[in-house]
């Protein structure tokens, strides 16, 4: 019986899902939907024969519908709709058990029948005894055809009947061909000269032993390939402390909806998106964003499900639940990304879609060849060949080369908070040869501040402070708001403002208490006649140090100078250099003038910078490089940027941590800081190299493998591979190709 | 006998063309109401070539049977659409078909394959 769960679908009636596991044919369907719907209060019920499942609309418990069930000879048990990972681990941990065992079966028999001919401990087979003997060794290597290996029969036939073919084919085949074979020869030893009458019952059940062996070993390797994608499963937490009627109570995460209110204690998992309503405290994002110091959050601050709360306990409202949250979206992404393939693997792609075919031709002209050109006994080197040729061949390594690369390498960028759309955007990454930044937001902090205040003769600073603070109380200009944030830091209350009057591209005019003041620009100052005298020296000063000056003049006099900076991420100089040391030239793209954003570029160090660039501008200096032929990545915001991310190679969107799903970008950066693109490319550049190592693996290896089963070093060696060679061969290729992707994770950008 | 048995082996390649490259009849099916059911076990998609109309919702529900773990993707490279099986736990792609075309559908190595007919 399988775990109880309920899913809620409907406030009117609930939908029960139900495993009714014993179902064997059309008439238990009947028979199950029959007792569901004598239950009073079941509206619909729905039996699928496909999966042994039913989904019941009602509102009665699931225990009565379990008890009906049951009354009609059959046992149900609630499933889970959408399944959890531990589900999906415990089948394929059975699967992988019964791989193991199949595989000890069939090698501890393959092993005996091994012996005993190796040891001639048998009589001779044209013997009574000896046929009686050798029938007993071909029953029992049917027994392990049909239990280790019986998968592959009924897959190859199943494939066969849809005019498709695949690795059962091969191996149903080639091992099926050794046993029919022998088993003739045990039938009719006479039929054939003495020197034909070798028998394979051994070479056929080794294989099938290396086969499952090697399955097992890679299916473990997948495993690990997605670890990433799990861990980011693993960072939902299971419930959440809610309010409810001022009582704090525990429930699933599930029955949480918008605008709960969730208590988060130290230790805790947030458990869904939100905003904080009360309480301070520091949150750890690094899972999500790769931002390894814990981020300070206070009342109006969003909070993040997933990420871990430090210190303090704090409340917050959800504002997105289920797959809306940031979690469930960053999940889905590397889902889809994990399953997109680069353009590097469409050829392997190509080839693996006619791969088998091609082996079973190559097959049949290899026995063709033997026969007509062979020697003595032919039947012996046509079989041995043959077989060879078709457990050799391996298309699973072909297939695997690339996803399996990809999967690891898009999973490790997320570990770096690195979220790739798609499977082409990664292998472009690596090759981009001039990287466009935009500065605001994306080398600079976005967040203009307070940086300087110099006052004029006869004012000090607090003073200054509290008539620009007054007066750009009125202003939405992000300028204005970063000198009042600036009072209200240093506790300073602006002065009270009785008119307002914004001069556009200039400055504000205002009334307070009976004075004229005025805070702009300096043009705005010569138009009102303000001598600025010894201040504009000062003012000087400060543009050069990427700074913008706004003038306070209070009656006709100037009373002095602030100026305001959009502070440099303190990691972005860092990051460029990382960049320019890989060989990629870096160019930053602003609208600011160009006294400013030559400071800026100077402080940062990047090769190249174009100033007073219009928003809707980017995207042609973008196509501009392009036309160049350059290889152009975009760093942008996201929003403002959105025509040139599209219009780059690769346009990467710096997010705030939150902001996940950017449609017009191939990359997010989740992580604030610069650092994501360098990351972004030094991943794309081992996961790129790691799938042509795969490839090249895996191509050689067939190019190689295959004429060598076929026998074309016979000619000159009079050497032949073994079948069983032939078939640990195949079982360790693949398992290679995914061991080699694994190393990936390892890997350090 | 020389003769036949080179007959055979040139016999068996023309079939082998004929019957995986040639030869077109695999299971189709085509949609009735908005849902389909595509069995995932032993190497194939069942049915493997579907037909649908363009600019009506459609759900693929995909039942996955097989444990091993080649059968465990579905991608429809073509639509940018992708899901992961799990056994036993049928899954439900919906979406609205927006062009039409043949689109096929693999698993993450193209041994399974399928084809989604938009008409």
């Amino acid at each position: 019986m399988k775990e109880i769960k309920v899913s809620r679908e409907s406030k009117d009636h609930e939908t029960v899902h139900l495993n009714v596991p014993d179902m064997t044919c059309a008439g238990c369907v009947a028979k199950v939907e029959k007792s569901l719907r004598s239950v009073p209060g079941v509206k619909s019920a729905d039996v699928n024969f496909a999966d042994l499942s039913a989904s019941v609309e009602c509102d009665v418990p699931p225990d009565l519908l379990i008890k009906a069930v049951s009354d009609a000879g059959y046992t149900a048990s609630v499933a889970s709709p959408g399944g959890d990972s531990s589900e999906k681990d415990n089948a394929e941990l059975l699967h992988y058990r019964q791989l193991l065992k199949q595989t000890v079966v069939s090698a501890v028999i393959s092993l005996l029948i091994l012996a005993v001919t190796m040891l001639g401990l048998l009589p001779a087979v044209e013997t009574a005894p000896g046929r009686i003997s050798w029938a007993v060794v071909s029953l029992l290597a049917l027994f392990v055809l049909v239990y280790a290996g019986g998968r592959f029969f009924t897959g190859a036939l199943k494939s066969f009947k849809h005019h498709s073919a695949n690795m059962d084919t091969l191996i149903a085949i080639g091992t099926g061909v050794a046993w029919v074979y022998s088993t003739f020869i045990v039938l009719f030893p006479n039929s054939l000269s003495e020197i034909a009458r070798h028998m394979y019952f051994d070479t056929a059940t080794l294989i099938i032993a290396f086969i499952n062996l090697g399955a097992a070993l890679e299916m473990r390797a997948r495993g690990k390939t997605s670890q990433a994608i799990k861990r980011l499963i693993g960072l939902q937490p299971k419930t959440a402390t809610v309010l409810r009627d001022g009582q704090e109570v525990s429930i699933p995460i599930e029955a949480l909806q918008i605008d709960d209110i969730v208590r988060v204690r130290p230790g805790e998992k947030v458990p869904v998106d939100g905003e904080l309503t009360q309480g301070s405290s520091h949150v750890d994002e690094s899972m999500l964003t790769g931002e390894p110091v814990p981020a300070q959050k206070n009342v109006g601050d969003e909070v993040t499900g997933g990420t871990i709360n430090k210190s303090g306990s704090f409340l917050f409202k959800t504002t997105r639940i289920g797959k809306d949250t940031a979690l469930s979206q960053i999940i889905d992404m590397v889902r889809k990304a994990q399953n997109t393939k680069p353009a590097i693997g469409r050829l392997a792609d190509k080839v693996s879609g006619v791969f088998v075919p091609v082996v079973l031709i190559i097959a049949v002209c290899t026995s063709l060849i033997w026969f007509n050109f062979g020697p003595e006994p032919v039947i012996t080197y046509m079989l041995v060949t043959t077989m060879s040729v078709l457990i050799i061949a391996c298309p699973c390594a072909l297939g695997l080369a690339t996803p399996i690369s990809v999967m690891v390498g898009v999973g490790k960028a997320a570990e770096y908070g690195v979220l790739i759309r798609r499977g082409d955007a990664l292998q472009q990454a690596g090759r981009l040869s001039t990287i466009v930044l935009d500065k605001t937001g994306t080398i600079t902090e976005g967040k203009p501040v307070l940086t300087a205040i110099e006052p004029g003769e006869g004012w000090d600073e607090e003073r200054l402070l509290a008539v620009a603070a007054g007066v750009e109380l009125y202003s939405e200009h992000p300028l204005a708001q970063a000198i009042v944030e600036a009072a209200k830091d240093k506790g300073i209350t602006p002065e009270a403002c009785e008119s307002f009057v914004a001069v556009s591209g200039h400055g504000v005019k205002a009334l307070a208490g009976g004075r004229n003041l005025l805070l702009g620009n300096k043009r705005f100052m010569e138009h009102n006649n303000v001598p600025i005298g010894e201040l504009e020296r000062l003012a000087d000063e400060l543009s050069r140090q990427a700074q913008t000056v706004m003038f306070v003049s209070v009656n006709g006099k100037a009373a002095g100078i602030l100026g305001v900076s959009d502070p440099v991420k303190p990691d972005s100089k860092e990051a460029i250099q990382r960049l320019r040391s890989s060989g990629i030239k870096v160019i930053m793209l602003t609208g600011d003038n160009s006294a400013t954003a030559g400071a800026v570029a100077s402080q940062v160090g990047v090769d190249e910078y174009i100033a007073e660039v219009l928003p809707q501008d980017k995207a042609d200096e973008v196509a501009r490089l392009q036309g160049r032929g350059e290889k152009v990545g975009m760093v942008g915001d996201g929003v403002n940027d959105a025509p040139a991310l599209a219009g780059a190679d690769v346009g990467f969107a710096i997010g705030t941590g939150t902001d996940v799903a950017i449609e017009s970008a191939d990359i997010t950066l989740m992580r604030g800081s610069l650092h994501g693109v360098p990351d972004a490319v030094n991943i794309s550049k081992a996961t790129v190299s790691n799938i042509k190592q795969n490839l090249f693996g895996a191509f050689g290896y067939n190019s190689l493998a295959i004429p060598i089963a076929a026998g074309i070093i016979y000619p000159f060696t009079g050497m032949l591979l073994d079948p069983i060679i032939a078939g640990a061969a195949m079982a360790l290729s693949s398992v290679t190709v995914v061991t080699n992707a694994n190393r990936l994770r390892w890997f350090k950008p | 006998m020389s003769f036949i048995v080179n007959l055979i082996g040139i016999l068996l390649i023309a079939f082998i063309v004929w019957w995986f490259w040639i030869y077109k009849g695999r299971s189709e099916a085509s949609l009735e109401g908005d849902k389909i059911d595509i069995i995932v076990d032993s190497g194939v998609y069942e049915p493997s070539i579907i037909h649908a109309s363009l600019g009506k919702p459609l759900t693929l529900r995909f039942i996955r049977k097989d444990a091993n773990p080649c059968a465990e993707k579905v991608i429809f490279s073509g639509l940018d659409l992708s899901a992961d099986l799990e056994v036993d736990k049928p899954y439900e792609l919906s979406f609205t078909p927006q062009k039409k075309g043949e689109f096929e559908f693999t698993c993450q190595m193209a041994m399974y394959r399928g084809m989604l007919v938009i008409e």
